[in-house]
């Protein structure tokens, strides 16, 4: 089976952004990155997924070609090769212009399955997987716990406020994935040294235009400055009235 | 004339609050509301939506069993009423089927959007980037808006007349179909829901420990218990209960944080809370800066003391 993880490089969640001087984009300078959180999971996932049915792992990646570092690190994990799809301006597409170019690598690689991180944590929309298996015409189950693939089909397994929901649908399909499907490895030294032999493929694409547009990025209102009302049970009266009367939330 | 098609999502009859919410988004900005609605009991829940601001009810009979069916159904609702925009509440069912409406309208998406408003005729939303550090004011130039709309965040619409109910058929033309719902206790409001969160971390020392922080939850009535990472991490709590940056976004009216420290992972998931109370014996821990009132100390010793005053509180209501 071929699969493929997406994935994306994304300022570390410890980043402290700032707007840039044109007031609608993020200034760049000074961002560490990462790979979003859910995508290593994605990985995992399909890396567990060939390590029982056989096949192959391809990792595809919209973005810079500084992201090279991340990309090795899949492939220390268990990936077999990444297809790096060459976009410097990746931070600031939309969903929709990530997933069109996303989709086209997919078919390119004859993918029978495309994991996703759950979400991106960078721009936080939760749309490019769903998206790429409408473009495609494949089955979708978003923010999987529990996925199983057998034979051509498969089941899987999300939380909703209703509970835990049961999905099957048949191959190909796309899935994305939400924390505890499955636990990212450590590398391992072996894992490295095996990842500098394998593909690295950067390839050139054109990404069509952006539909989104910033108006305006601003920092958030700062909240109003809260007070300490007292240390231990002893102030526990002043909370409440604090509660009742002032904020009236009680 | 402009419209906007609203995704209600509704329980056993009920609407849910998310969707009334956006019919309230929708009403302030469009001249017509047209809401779709599908599942067991869409017939009854339909004939309130006029009261919050739809102006006509599309009943897809059959729908609601597969994402994909169902996206099919709502893309053709906004088609054929020629709406501008497509909206749904950021509920689990709202953020799964929304991209793939935007996907089969050939327009993009914004997700977990906190403002809806108009200038001159196009839409402006805003939404958090980077787990809320940023706010961006976005439109679009693509055909149709589409967007879900965060939680607890617009007024549900109210003062509306009758709507005009109409009955479609769902596609039967599916990909991945829903097999079974294995139910949560039905008392358990979620996290992402509840208009009182309580939520405990690492302070608490261990998971029984967690037996405070659920006897105050239970104070409340309408409370929902939340949890950090690393008490998710470590196994104490289930990951439906984390909050944060890599959990639920929550915006309750009143969030209280007990024994947990406010990394800036988790502020991102809490920081919009309309009241923050925390509790920590760390009088400089990050939480207190967030926070509108703080209690420093040993949480075994102040939490209960709470739980038994909100009781006191709740017994004379
Ligand atoms: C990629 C990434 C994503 C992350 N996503 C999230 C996320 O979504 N949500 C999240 O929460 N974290 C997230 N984190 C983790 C985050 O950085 C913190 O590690 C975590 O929030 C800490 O949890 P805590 O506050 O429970 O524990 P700690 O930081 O250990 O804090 C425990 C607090 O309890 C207090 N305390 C101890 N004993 C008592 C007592 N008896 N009474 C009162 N107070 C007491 C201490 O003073 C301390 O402030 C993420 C981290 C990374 C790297």
């Amino acid at each position: 089976m071929k699969i493929v993880a997406c994935v994306k490089r994304v300022p570390t969640t410890e980043a402290q952004p700032v707007v840039s001087g044109d007031g609608t984009s993020l200034d760049q300078s000074g961002l560490q990155y990462m790979l979003s959180f859910y995508d290593e999971i994605a990985v995992e996932k399909a890396v567990q997924i060939k390590e029982s049915v056989g096949g192959e792992v391809i990792v595809v990646s919209l973005g810079p070609t500084d992201g090279s570092k991340e990309m090795r690190e899949c492939l220390a994990k268990g990936a077999d090769r990444v297809v790096l799809a060459k976009d410097e301006e990746w931070q600031s597409r939309d969903a929709r212009a990530t997933a069109v170019a996303l989709a086209a690598q997919i078919t390119a690689q004859g993918a029978d399955m495309a994991l996703f991180g759950r979400v991106a944590t960078d721009r936080d929309n939760a749309a490019v997987g769903p998206m790429v298996a409408t473009l495609l015409g494949w089955a979708c189950v978003t923010d999987v716990i529990e996925l199983d693939v057998a034979d051509g089909k498969g089941v899987a397994k999300r939380e909703s406020e209703a509970g835990i929901e049961t999905y099957e649908f048949s191959l190909p399909a796309v899935i994305t994935c939400q924390k505890g499907l499955a636990e990212p490895r450590y590398a391992g030294l072996k894992g490295i040294m095996a990842a500098k032999k394998k593909p690295l493929d950067e390839v050139d694409v054109t990404v069509e235009a952006n539909q989104a547009q910033v108006v305006k990025l601003s920092p958030p209102p700062a909240r109003a400055e809260g007070r300490i009302i007292g240390e231990g049970a002893a102030a526990v009266p002043a909370l409440m009235d604090a509660l009742r009367n002032e904020a009236k939330v009680l | 004339m402009s419209t906007i098609v609203v995704h209600v999502e509704q329980v056993g009859g009920a609407p849910r609050r998310a969707s009334l919410e956006t019919l309230g988004a929708a009403r302030a900005v469009c001249d017509t509301v047209v809401a779709t609605i599908c599942g067991d009991g869409a017939a009854n829940a339909a004939s309130g939506l006029g009261a919050h601001g739809a102006n006509k009810v599309v009943v897809i009979e059959g729908a609601g069993t597969s994402p994909d069916a169902l996206a099919k159904d709502l893309a053709a609702v906004v088609k054929e009423h020629g709406a501008t925009a497509f909206l749904v509440g950021a509920t689990s069912g709202g953020r799964d089927v929304a991209p793939r409406v935007a996907a089969l309208l050939d327009s993009t998406l914004f997700s977990d959007c906190i403002a809806l408003d108009k200038s001159g005729d196009a839409l402006v939303v805003r939404r958090p980037w980077l787990a809320g550090k940023l706010l961006a004011d976005m439109r679009t130039e693509g055909p149709v808006l589409c967007a879900t709309l965060r939680r607890n965040t617009f007024q549900p619409g109210a003062g509306g007349g009758d709507a005009e109910i109409v009955h479609a058929d769902a596609n039967t033309d599916f990909l991945a179909v829903l097999k079974d719902v294995a139910a949560k206790a039905a008392d358990k409001l979620d996290v992402s829901e509840a208009a009182v969160v309580v939520s405990g971390g690492r302070g608490l020392g261990e998971a029984e420990n967690f037996k405070i922080v659920e006897d105050l939850a239970a104070a409340f009535g309408d409370a929902a218990v939340g949890a950090s990472r690393a008490v998710v991490d470590m196994g104490w709590r289930p990951h439906g209960e984390q909050v944060g940056q890599t959990g639920k976004t929550v915006a309750p009216q009143l969030y209280i944080a007990i024994g947990i420290s406010g990394a800036i992972q988790h502020l991102a998931g809490m920081k919009t809370s309309k009241v923050i109370v925390a509790i920590n014996k760390d009088a400089d821990a990050p939480i207190f800066k967030v926070a509108d009132y703080g209690i420093v100390g040993d949480a075994f010793e102040i939490v209960p003391a709470l739980t038994e005053a909100v009781k006191a509180v709740k017994a004379e209501a």
